[in-house]
């Protein structure tokens, strides 16, 4: 009995010590992004790769999620003779939920996880203390700019999802399922209010901050082996898309 | 110039330094030696702060960086180069651009100033025409040819090599140890040498000192270090057999 304490106790401290270091870290990069010179280049190349290149794989996900949506909705609403508010089902969900979570969870897995491998490699490879050695601070040159690049990127890829996904609704409900694209579209613009669009920002945003966050402590961190950053990839991806879907429950329940 | 003074290390609870006392001579090449895993890359890494000793001092001049950080540790850390085991060049750059690293991002130098001193640098380091290639493309001695590049760009005053020639055949051994002696000479920097090469490092260094049990048992010219009666050294050393004293730098 008293060892399972003990080791509940050891858990537990381990636990809140690393919470201690990652919260250092996110402080630390701030810090440094307040320092100058502000490295534009570095930041402008994050934006691409965070951003422009997730916009495929956020598009595609957008596209069917709005499709799958406009079915189910359509046949919920139609027992009830609603089909014309099918377009406010679909541009609520995807505004208020599902374009930023989803986006984030694609953009998780496809740019978060390659963060955490980049820099985690570079940390294996000795290029994070080259950086120190040359008096470069990597917290300044290396996790700065993802930070920032990941707090503009993610919410302009949400913006594109709720759009792409908006559209790909009324693809089914209104070519395929025959709603009145009128009605679609009227009622799209009927539902969605200002506050609704605020609380979708603020999400994306905060969903940015988490992924670019755990991503890049996790690769930093990285233990000094294969086997030691593909563990860090796995745990950059599962902590960050949790931590997803429980902010995104604290942040809903904090807007409605 | 660098002085250790009863530095300890422990690395996962295992105690690696256990009080290192280490003085290294000014515009000397010092060679670091000792068995596998004693901890030689790890003393190097202290000399630059990028471990910070349990235990003891590091001073570097008249500063001590052991607790130092931020801008007086980059201040310090400005007047070093390293070439690391694996080269380290940044995977996503050209070899150009890696040697223009330090000089775009530590003197924000632009224009055809920052190609002139690459290009210099990379000739005396015979990578001349070679900058296009990104560091997947070179073999390993290029590499390393590459990362000396990139260390001596800033001219610095004190360059630490951890293991230049690891993974290398004996003839690319050779000729980095040379390149590392032409360099030494020509810019006269203090060089301190972490390696494995026995007895090669006889006849390039000027001083070695030789790490064991976590301690400096012996700091003493090529010469005089290959003349000592300690039979665990004289063990140790015999191994890759010694090293006929003319070719050597002391005297």
């Amino acid at each position: 009995m008293t060892n399972v304490i003990e080791r509940l106790g050891a858990w537990a401290v381990t636990r809140v010590g690393e919470m201690g270091r990652m919260l250092l870290f996110l402080l630390s990069a701030f810090a440094w992004l307040a320092r100058p010179p502000l490295r534009f280049h570095q930041i402008m190349k994050q934006i691409h790769f965070i951003g422009y290149r997730s916009t495929f794989v956020v598009v595609l996900t957008a596209g069917f999620t709005g499709m799958v949506l406009a079915l189910q909705g359509y046949y919920s609403l139609r027992k009830f003779g609603s089909e014309g508010l099918l377009g406010s089902a679909v541009a609520l969900s995807m505004i208020r939920e599902l374009g930023p979570v989803l986006a984030a969870l694609m953009v998780t897995a496809r740019a978060g996880s390659a963060m955490t491998a980049e820099i985690g490699i570079m940390r294996i490879t000795e290029q994070i203390d080259a950086l120190d050695t040359m008096a470069i601070n990597p917290m300044q040159y290396l996790i700065a700019p993802k930070l920032v690049a990941a707090l503009i990127g993610v919410p302009l890829l949400v913006a594109i999802f709720d759009v792409v996904g908006i559209y790909g609704g009324s693809l089914v409900g209104v070519d395929l399922l025959g709603v009145s694209e009128g009605a679609y579209w009227n009622s799209v613009q009927s539902a969605v209010e200002w506050k609704d669009v605020y609380g979708g920002i603020l999400k994306s945003v905060s969903f940015g901050l988490i992924i670019s966050w755990v991503c890049c402590y996790k690769g930093f961190y990285t233990r000094q082996s294969a086997e030691g950053l593909g563990s860090a990839t796995t745990e950059a991806v599962v902590l960050s898309s949790v931590l997803i879907l429980v902010g995104d429950y604290i942040l809903t329940s904090l807007l409605l | 110039m660098i002085k250790l003074v009863g530095v300890e290390k422990k690395l996962g609870g295992q105690p690696v330094l256990q009080g290192v006392d280490l003085s290294i001579p000014v515009g000397k090449l010092t060679t670091i030696i000792g068995g596998s895993g004693s901890g030689k890359s790890v003393l190097l890494k202290h000399m630059i702060r990028l471990m910070q000793p349990d235990r003891g001092e590091v001073w570097v001049g008249d500063v001590e960086i052991s607790r130092l950080s931020g801008t007086p540790l980059n201040d310090v850390r400005k007047r070093f180069a390293m070439l690391f085991q694996g080269a380290a060049l940044f995977d996503s750059l050209s070899v150009f651009e890696n040697v223009a690293f330090p000089l775009r991002e530590k003197l924000r130098m632009k224009g055809p100033e920052v190609g002139r001193r690459v290009e210099e640098k990379l000739q005396e380091v015979g990578l001349e025409g070679m900058g296009h290639k990104f560091p997947a493309e070179l073999s390993g001695g290029m590499r390393k040819r590459a990362g000396l590049a990139r260390a001596l760009v800033m001219e610095p005053e004190i360059i630490l090599f951890d293991e230049p020639t690891t993974g290398l055949d004996p003839l690319m051994a050779k000729s980095i140890h040379d390149l590392i002696v032409k360099m030494h000479r020509r810019f006269g920097f203090t060089a301190i040498m972490v390696s494995h090469e026995i007895p090669e490092i006889f006849g390039i260094s000027d001083w070695v000192a030789m790490l064991r049990k976590g301690k400096i048992v012996l700091m003493a010219t090529a010469a005089e270090f290959q003349r000592t009666t300690d039979p665990e050294i004289q063990e140790f050393i015999s191994v890759g057999g010694t090293v006929a004293l003319p070719g050597s730098l002391v005297g």
